[in-house]
């Protein structure tokens, strides 16, 4: 019995800057699992000059209510400086890396390379039988260019999970 | 850096043990609650030399919490706790998560080993920063002399400010040794921690307008308003007689009204009052102010309070819309809260409704008519809710200052229901955890800080063997807690739901092989006392109080007694089972209702 499970689910993208200290990325992650809450990816990195800060992008799911309580919850823990709702709060721009590795020869190979510039991945690596790929994009590209691959030999894929930055002049 | 040096250069050199205990009684801490091992015996050794903070050596680490959470609710001070690694961290848990849910704010500093062996599972190593991570409002490990003094500090800040809890700093036991430098508490906003205390003035103003057009209004009050301070008990009494309106404590916040004004309604939830479970189910508006919309209070949820429009103030924003949805948020410290919605309700020219408020009262009253706490005590058994009753009113009549622990359990619920409470940080319960073991060491702390006042753990015969190892302490200490057992031979609420939503089946509720009490007490160097039978109840109870050291009075209750009112699990407030008569009713519990606790 929940209050919490009526109404519609939608995806957030949650910004979290924090305190850049020991534990911090455990306190937020525990917070996920120990109340049930989905993480869709999550991404972290010092982004000051002084490496005293990090930024941690989280992509989550759940009701309005659900997605209210993570940002109070991640709000409350003590190293947080600010939490941003980047999907409610304005437009913003999203993006994944990921670097894809296709194993294969002859036409297979051709064919990969050829999807490969017109997604614009570049190639990072390649021997006669395997090529690396490095794309950015959207979250969305990526799943179609890795679906692309799938029958050419895809071998190995590795991603960060969702960077976001709102756009215009707001910043967090 | 350089900062840190210099104040390194102008503080005579102090061991990391030192620095520790000048920042406790800088702190203002006069006693702590703990019990020495390997890993701090520096801190021990520093301890034994200085003579500002005294030391109250606990049985076992969990009662060492217990006993500061005790000290902390009845003074609105932060307890303190030192016990060593490993096991000694461990043991703490369960006290460190009972403050967490309560708000009890705590300091708990645990031994580590030194720093170069961590991760090496070395003797007594455990995570203790990683496993109780999720048990603290926030913790440290001290891993660089220069932090020692500021980690210490920012700790009891956190503990104290915002809403209380539990804060454990792990110090590895070459931190201690190695010579630190000593910094006073800094004055500087904290970097990312700032908690909110004042309410938004526009949100006021809404609760104001809403609260004035209120027909069937009820004010709903949980332990923020303890937490808060005296002062915030003062201002509910204000508030709540200047408006008119009808109030209900939880659990957490009795006394924080004084129980017997005839605008209190009682304590409201699953063993609430039928008039304050009913006027929470037919209010048109709602204040909560610092309770949590706990499942205990609110039953099920898509039932509660169906037809109100509801205002909630708490100092944590996220305890706010968790489980119920609120139409009017107020952030803040109650205190401060009351203090705006006082000021605004007199500013406010409207005037609410005094023909709809009186109806609303004589609703009430039909309510209050049903004497939902009613008992019979006829025969020689006593009744659980009659000997709670009785202590009550000879403590009264004696007029000490009288302060109530419990256990966890039926005798909690009767303690709750049948002693009344006029002031803010009498009643000592775990309310949120629900720990069993916890009255006996609470009882200490509170007897610790308030050494002539009358201290009673209200206790049932399987709770209080939790932590029976107690009695140790309070005879070192001559503290002369005074332990009620309502001895009913079960665990009575395992019992109680057994019987009416089990089918009876009494499945390993029975307290067999139980100790005999009394010698138990003697064993202890304390007085063991026995009432068998009702005509013997008030004597015991005046013996206990008259005798100056520590007692148990082992009070044979009736065995089957259940605790009601009750909302069975799974039902809304205007389900509630009155008394044995309506038994049945819980039998129709559905299995929605019995996945809950």
């Amino acid at each position: 019995m929940s209050g919490n499970g009526t109404g519609a689910e939608r995806a957030a993208t949650i910004a979290v800057l924090v305190e850049n200290e020991a534990g911090v990325l455990a306190r937020v992650i525990g917070l996920f699992s120990g109340r049930g809450y989905n993480i869709d990816s999550l991404t972290v990195a010092p982004v000051d000059e002084a490496g005293r800060l990090s930024r941690i992008t989280i992509v989550t799911s759940g009701t309005e209510m659900v997605i209210e309580q993570i940002k109070a919850q991640l709000d409350r823990l003590v190293p947080v400086h600010k939490v941003s709702d980047l999907t409610m709060e304005g437009p913003h721009v999203s993006r994944e890396l990921a670097l894809i590795k296709v194993v294969g020869r002859g036409e297979n190979r051709m064919e990969a390379l050829r999807l490969a510039d017109a997604f614009r991945a570049r190639v990072v690596d390649a021997t006669p039988e395997s090529a690396v790929f490095e794309m950015t994009g959207a979250g969305e590209k990526i799943d179609a260019f890795i679906a692309l691959m799938r029958p050419l030999g895809l071998a190995e894929v590795c991603r960060t999970g969702a960077l976001a930055i709102a756009r215009g002049v707001r910043s967090l | 850096m350089n900062a840190v040096s210099q104040t390194a250069a102008e503080t005579p050199a102090l061991s990391g043990a030192e620095v520790v205990l000048r920042a406790l009684k800088d702190q203002g801490v006069e006693v702590i609650f703990g019990y020495p091992g390997g890993a701090v015996l520096p801190i021990y050794d520093a301890l034994f030399q200085q003579n500002h903070i005294r030391h109250i050596l606990v049985r076992h680490e969990q009662a060492a919490v217990h006993a500061a959470e005790g000290y902390a609710r009845s003074t609105g001070k932060v307890g303190v706790v030192l016990v060593t690694s490993g096991p000694g961290a461990t043991n703490a848990v369960t006290g460190l998560v009972d403050a967490l849910m309560d708000s009890i704010p705590v300091v708990c500093l645990t031994g580590q080993v030194p720093t170069h062996l961590i991760g090496n599972d070395a003797f007594q190593e455990a995570d203790t920063t990683g496993i109780t991570r999720p048990a603290t409002k926030h913790n440290y490990l001290v891993k660089r002399s220069e932090d020692l003094a500021r980690v210490v500090h920012e700790a009891f800040y956190v503990a104290r400010t915002g809403r209380p809890g539990p804060v454990v700093i792990d110090l590895p036991k070459d931190i201690l040794i190695n010579k630190a430098p000593y910094r006073e508490a800094s004055t500087a906003p904290h970097r990312s921690y700032r908690p909110r205390t004042e309410p938004d003035p526009e949100q006021i103003r809404k609760a104001v307008a809403l609260l004035k057009g209120a027909r069937r209004p009820i004010v709903y009050t949980g332990g923020g308003v303890v937490n808060s301070g005296p002062e915030a008990s003062a201002l509910l009494t204000e508030f709540v007689r200047m408006t008119g309106f009808p109030c209900t404590n939880t659990l957490m916040g009795l006394g924080c009204y004084p129980h017997d004004d005839p605008q209190f309604l009682g304590m409201l939830g699953m063993h609430g009052t039928y008039e304050a479970n009913l006027a929470m189910h037919g209010c048109d508006v709602m204040l909560n102010i610092g309770a949590r919309f706990d499942d205990r209070v609110t039953g099920r949820l898509s039932a509660f309070s169906p037809g109100s429009r509801k205002i909630h103030a708490d100092i944590d924003p996220s305890s706010i819309n968790k489980n119920v949805k609120v139409e009017v948020p107020i952030v803040g410290d109650a205190a401060a809260v009351l203090r705006a919605l006082i000021a605004a309700w007199k500013a406010d020219a409207a005037q609410p409704d005094r023909e709809a408020l009186a109806a609303w009262w004589r609703q009430i009253d039909q309510w209050r008519a049903k004497d939902c706490l009613a008992y019979r005590q006829d025969g020689a058994i006593i009744k659980p809710q009659h000997a709670v009753k009785r202590l009550y009113e000879i403590t009264r009549e004696m007029g000490r200052e009288t302060f109530i622990t419990t256990e966890v359990g039926q005798h909690q619920m009767w303690a709750a229901q049948y002693f009344g409470f006029s002031k803010p940080n009498r009643w000592m319960t775990s309310g949120g955890l629900g720990t069993m073991g916890y009255g006996l060491p609470a009882a200490m702390g509170v007897q610790i800080a308030h050494p002539d006042a009358l201290v009673v753990d209200i206790a049932g015969e399987a709770s209080i063997l939790m932590n029976i190892q107690e009695m140790g302490t309070l005879a070192q200490y001559r503290l002369p807690v005074k332990v009620f057992i309502l001895n009913n031979e079960y665990m009575g609420m395992v019992r109680q739901w057994q019987e009416l939503l089990h089918g009876g089946r009494y499945s390993e509720s029975y307290s067999a092989a139980l100790p005999d009490f009394v010698k138990l007490a003697e064993s202890f160097h304390a007085r063991g006392l026995r009432a068998q039978a009702a005509d013997e109840l008030d004597a015991v109870i005046r013996e206990m109080i008259a005798h100056p050291g520590p007692v148990i009075a082992d009070i044979c209750v009736a065995k089957d007694e259940n605790c009601f009112p009750m909302i069975p699990s799974g039902a809304a407030h205007n389900e509630m089972i009155l008394g044995p008569d309506q038994e049945a009713n819980a039998a129709a519990v559905t299995d929605e209702g019995k996945v809950l606790v």
